[in-house]
């Protein structure tokens, strides 16, 4: 008799999130980061929970912390946690929390709630990982309406002066922020010299083509764009 | 003997010729004075330009990726300007700097209020498991900055412009003169005037230039019978009274709280001496709140 053990995959997602949501009513905030969480979890980036210490991993900094469901279902789809957490998550016992604490949750880079923070550690990590010769990734994942904190701008400036090009800033861009971005998101990294592509935040495809297409020297911004805040 | 912050950046720049493992990170001040280093060790020695929440969140990303930064602006940038940076990207996300400001509480007392930040050391008081690091002397602050670079603790040295005569490498609460009437704590550069001003009075002189972790062990050892404690700090009145208080919980005692004011917001310019006199910490005015205080 042989048993199979069941590796979870994409199409388990909307189950692991409904763990935490209670139904299948999914909260716009987790569901409009799954799809490029999917996509650099499970073919962009070098990382998983045999080489959580390992120097030279891949970093991924969710920097837009709240709504972290469909992190959490990925980290679990990924090894990093395991299923059963999730019914109890936000809960005095849980070490999973509406905001992700990288002190508690494996697999979690940087704690993360107050906005405007992920992007300017990730230069920070993206310069200690080149003095230190190493060529890891670092992907940070921000939301457009995030993008309003003036502190992503102090890093959004330096980064490509920098020359910081093992650096990707991936934008979920649900339209949410408040006075928008002249020109659009994409606008605002290219004047400051990142490479920057647009694609659908639903097409896997596109982003992975998005995540790994060559940028030498340059950060990367990927604009990922879903349906418009509210609009589901 | 060069000032604290000279001795500061020759120092800095030794580290980093020495250990590939340290950084230093700044938000253009001080750059030009580190600017040989730049060159020798681009990868290490970062200038963000004039951005302080970058200057703090650079620091935690260094740190993430294995790195010991070296973290250095004027303490009302550095503390006030990126607390939060302070608060998240260091202490909460558990990663070790070296935070190394200058500027003090008025060392640049023509440029006014906005460089000037009595309430520094409040602020990372606020924060847990910090070292506080105030030297009252150019050699203080090198051995200071030296002791702290191994590791990964959260540091915060405290550099000025007003020093003593002498420096004090010992650690903890140091007695400086004994007496029987109370003790007298100087905290970094307020020793010279506190001994100064306690000149003919029946007091224990101590002397600190690390108020965290503060030495309440210390404190217990220095005032056995009689628990009159007068606390001179360079900085926010009373900033360090909660472990004064603590440490002597147990016993009956009273305490006098030197700093600067917290009743008015100072807005002359002028020069050290003028503020000194103002926040009533020349030794004239420490030497008047001290026999009020121990003859009251």
């Amino acid at each position: 008799m042989t048993t199979t053990t069941h590796e979870p995959g994409y199409a388990d997602l909307p189950r692991l999130i409904s763990l935490m949501t209670g139904d299948d009513k999914h909260h716009a905030a987790a569901e409009s980061t799954v799809d490029v969480l999917w996509v650099l979890f499970d073919r962009v980036l070098d990382l998983g929970p045999e080489t959580a210490r390992r120097p030279g991993r891949d970093r991924f900094l969710l920097s837009k912390g709240h709504g972290p469901m469909a992190y959490y279902a990925v980290l679990v789809a990924k090894g990093w946690l395991d299923e059963d957490e999730l019914a109890g998550w936000s809960s005095a016992r849980s070490r999973l929390g509406h905001h992700p604490d990288r002190v508690r949750a494996p697999g979690v880079e940087i704690s993360s709630g107050s906005l405007g923070h992920g992007l300017p550690i990730a230069v920070g990590a993206a310069l200690g990982l080149r003095a230190r010769r190493f060529r890891s990734r670092i992907v940070t994942l921000v939301g457009d309406a995030e993008l309003d904190e003036g502190s992503n701008h102090e890093a959004i400036a330096v980064a490509a002066r920098l020359g910081l090009g093992t650096l990707t800033t991936v934008v979920v861009d649900n339209q949410s922020s408040t006075h928008g971005w002249p020109g659009g998101i994409a606008r605002r990294f290219e004047t400051e010299g990142w490479a920057v592509r647009t694609v659908s935040g639903r097409d896997h495809e596109a982003l992975y083509d998005a995540f790994t297409t060559p940028h030498p020297g340059r950060p990367l911004a990927v604009v990922a764009v879903v349906e418009p805040k509210g609009a589901h | 003997m060069p000032n604290m912050r000279d001795t500061f950046l020759a120092t800095a720049e030794e580290i980093v010729n020495t250990d590939q493992d340290v950084a230093i990170v700044l938000a253009d001040i001080s750059a030009a004075a580190l600017a040989e280093a730049a060159r020798r060790h681009p990868d290490r020695v970062i200038n963000v330009g004039i951005r302080e929440q970058l200057l703090v969140s650079t620091a935690a990303g260094l740190a993430l990726a294995g790195l010991r930064p070296i973290v250095h602006t004027f303490n009302a940038f550095l503390v006030e300007r990126a607390f939060e940076q302070i608060k998240l990207d260091l202490s909460h996300q558990e990663l070790g700097a070296v935070l190394v400001s200058y500027g003090a509480s008025y060392d640049m007392p023509m440029e006014g209020r906005t460089h000037q930040a009595p309430g520094d050391v409040a602020l990372i008081d606020s924060l847990p498991g910090w070292y506080v690091h105030v030297p009252g002397h150019p050699e203080e602050a090198r051995r200071l900055l030296l002791d702290s670079v191994p590791g990964d603790s959260r540091t915060y040295l405290r550099l000025s412009a007003q020093e003593n005569s002498e420096p004090h490498l010992g650690v903890g609460l140091q007695t400086i003169r004994q007496g029987t009437r109370g003790a007298v704590i100087a905290v970094g550069p307020m020793l010279d005037r506190v001994l100064e001003a306690a000149e003919g009075m029946d007091v224990t002189v101590l002397y600190t230039s690390t108020v965290r972790p503060f030495d309440a062990e210390g404190l217990r050892a220095a005032v056995p019978g009689v628990a009159d404690v007068a606390l001179v700090e360079p900085y926010l009145k009373g900033t360090s009274a909660h472990c004064v208080a603590d440490a002597l919980a147990d016993r009956p005692h009273r305490l006098l709280n030197l700093g600067t004011r917290r009743d008015a917001e100072v807005r002359i310019y002028g020069t050290l001496a003028d503020h000194d006199l103002v926040h009533g910490l020349d030794a004239g005015s420490i030497a008047l709140s001290l026999k009020e205080f121990f003859t009251g």
